[in-house]
């Protein structure tokens, strides 16, 4: 059980030392993505259509903020993780299009996703539910929001700048081992 | 304590969601730190954050989870109170202005169209459930209750020959097959009797007993404790991390039930045990507690 600080964009050679139990915290760029943004994404690339951010140079968080304007920017309020079992219908496809390294989320995920993350290189991290405010402290810019209109806040997608964002226990790992398996 | 007037009401009503939310009940604050006492390893990097967490929220004044909840109102409310007719309108706005002061996060979505208002007002939301007494009193129970937790409740009618035998394995099976999912260490609340919808009630209405608060009746306290640690020997821990503690306390309400019958409804509390209590006094004073 080690304890890791990692910085996006993640490299293979980081993800593949992770192993079940380790502790990271993470900094670099998230983009937050619920059941409703899995579905927007998939949709786009079936249509051929242009994902209008890089996902592959983030991490991808399941999470649905409360956020504010102050002086015309977004601000995160409160950002703890969602539980992440609801996107594993659409989270093996959504990892091979997307190449996405880190999934973080609460609660794990199923044996789909954990050969999808196998097969892809990537890992599943869990985040303590409900600490939305510790999450918060972590994030320190709204960089852009993507189909806020279409699909509220909770479900659209956020693009954030973390600092030491975690702790964040890695419990499925690239090796085809899960926490939630034992 | 402040004096009643029909225009402060809903000021006092926004900042009691606002307490509730970014302050969590003294008894489950003790309660937390006496679990981050005795977990340890994964389990204790999970309590220890949330500890922090509600350290920064109540500090800084925001919501402990982005989860702010779908807002529940149990209302005992006299039928003399003045603002009897009123009260309805008033927790409507006094919802809608905190989703935006707060700010909480809009929850309710129109369940056919998924199309969100941003206000957390909606079709019977919020929730409100009305008890009449006598008098010219009026107490109102906050209860904003998170999906997570909520997606975790179960109903089952037993045969009453199965009783309550039946129900602790059902119960206990459930919690073990919800694992992390609910945000344990939970507060498990448990209606038995009456009917389908009444034992739900009742499961969601316990959870406003403070933990520690037993039920009055010996027999059920007795079977509150037993529960309780059969829920924690089954090691699902903090976060579904594994470890002692799956649940803070279980609470158990009950109804006569028909012969035939024997429901039980289980509603689970994530440790986000949020709840704030406003009480309408007699000598028109109010206090928020």
């Amino acid at each position: 059980m080690k304890k890791i600080h990692l910085q996006t964009p993640l490299s293979t050679k980081d993800i593949k030392k992770l192993s079940i139990g380790d502790t990271v915290f993470l900094s670099g760029k998230l983009f937050t993505a619920r059941d409703q943004a899995h579905k927007k994404m998939l949709e786009l690339k079936k249509k051929g259509k242009k994902i209008p951010f890089s996902p592959k140079e983030m991490v991808l968080y399941h999470a649905g903020p409360v956020v504010k304007k102050e002086r015309n920017k977004w601000v995160i309020v409160s950002a703890g993780p969602t539980t992440s079992i609801r996107m594993e219908s659409s989270e093996s496809k959504f990892l091979s299009l997307f190449g996405v390294k880190m999934i973080i989320g609460k609660g794990g995920m199923g044996k789909e996703t954990l050969k999808a993350l196998k097969k892809t290189g990537a890992v599943y991290v869990h985040f303590t539910g409900g600490a939305g405010a510790l999450a918060a402290k972590s994030i320190k810019k709204v960089e852009k929001v993507y189909f806020l209109e279409e699909l509220g806040i909770p479900e659209a997608i956020w693009i954030l700048e973390i600092e030491k964002f975690g702790p964040l226990i890695v419990t499925m790992d690239t090796k085809g081992n899960s926490f939630y398996e034992k | 304590m402040a004096k009643i007037s029909k225009k402060n009401i809903e000021e006092i009503l926004i900042e009691a969601i606002e307490k509730a939310e970014t302050e969590l009940p003294k008894d489950v604050i003790k309660a937390l730190k006496k679990v981050a006492d005795i977990e340890k390893g994964i389990a204790k990097i999970q309590m220890e954050a949330i500890l922090e967490n509600i350290k920064i929220a109540s500090k800084e004044g925001i919501p402990m989870c982005q989860d702010t909840g779908i807002m529940t109102f149990y209302i005992q409310a006299g039928t003399e109170f003045k603002y009897l007719a009123d009260l309805k309108k008033m927790l409507g706005n006094a919802v809608k202005r905190a989703t935006k002061e707060t700010p909480l996060r809009p929850n309710t979505v129109n369940p056919f169209t998924g199309e969100n208002l941003g206000d957390n007002l909606g079709r019977n939301i919020p929730y409100i459930s009305w008890d009449m007494v006598k008098g010219s009193e009026c107490m109102i129970h906050i209860l904003p209750k998170g999906g997570g937790s909520e997606n975790m409740s179960a109903l089952w009618m037993l045969a009453p020959g199965e009783g309550f035998a039946k129900a602790k394995k059902l119960i206990v099976g459930h919690i073990i097959n919800a694992g992390g999912k609910p945000c344990p260490p939970t507060i498990a609340g448990i209606g038995i009797g009456g009917g389908a919808d009444i034992c739900m009630q009742l499961a969601k209405k316990s959870l406003l007993r403070k933990i520690g608060e037993h039920h009055r009746e010996k027999k059920v306290a007795k079977m509150e404790k037993e529960l309780f640690e059969l829920i924690n020997k089954t090691g699902v821990g903090p976060m579904g991390m594994g470890g002692a503690t799956t649940v803070l306390d279980v609470h158990i309400e009950y109804a006569h039930r028909h012969p035939a019958s024997f429901p039980v409804g289980l509603v689970l509390q994530c440790w986000a045990n949020r709840r704030k209590v406003i009480k309408f006094e007699k000598n028109g004073s109010i206090k928020v507690i």
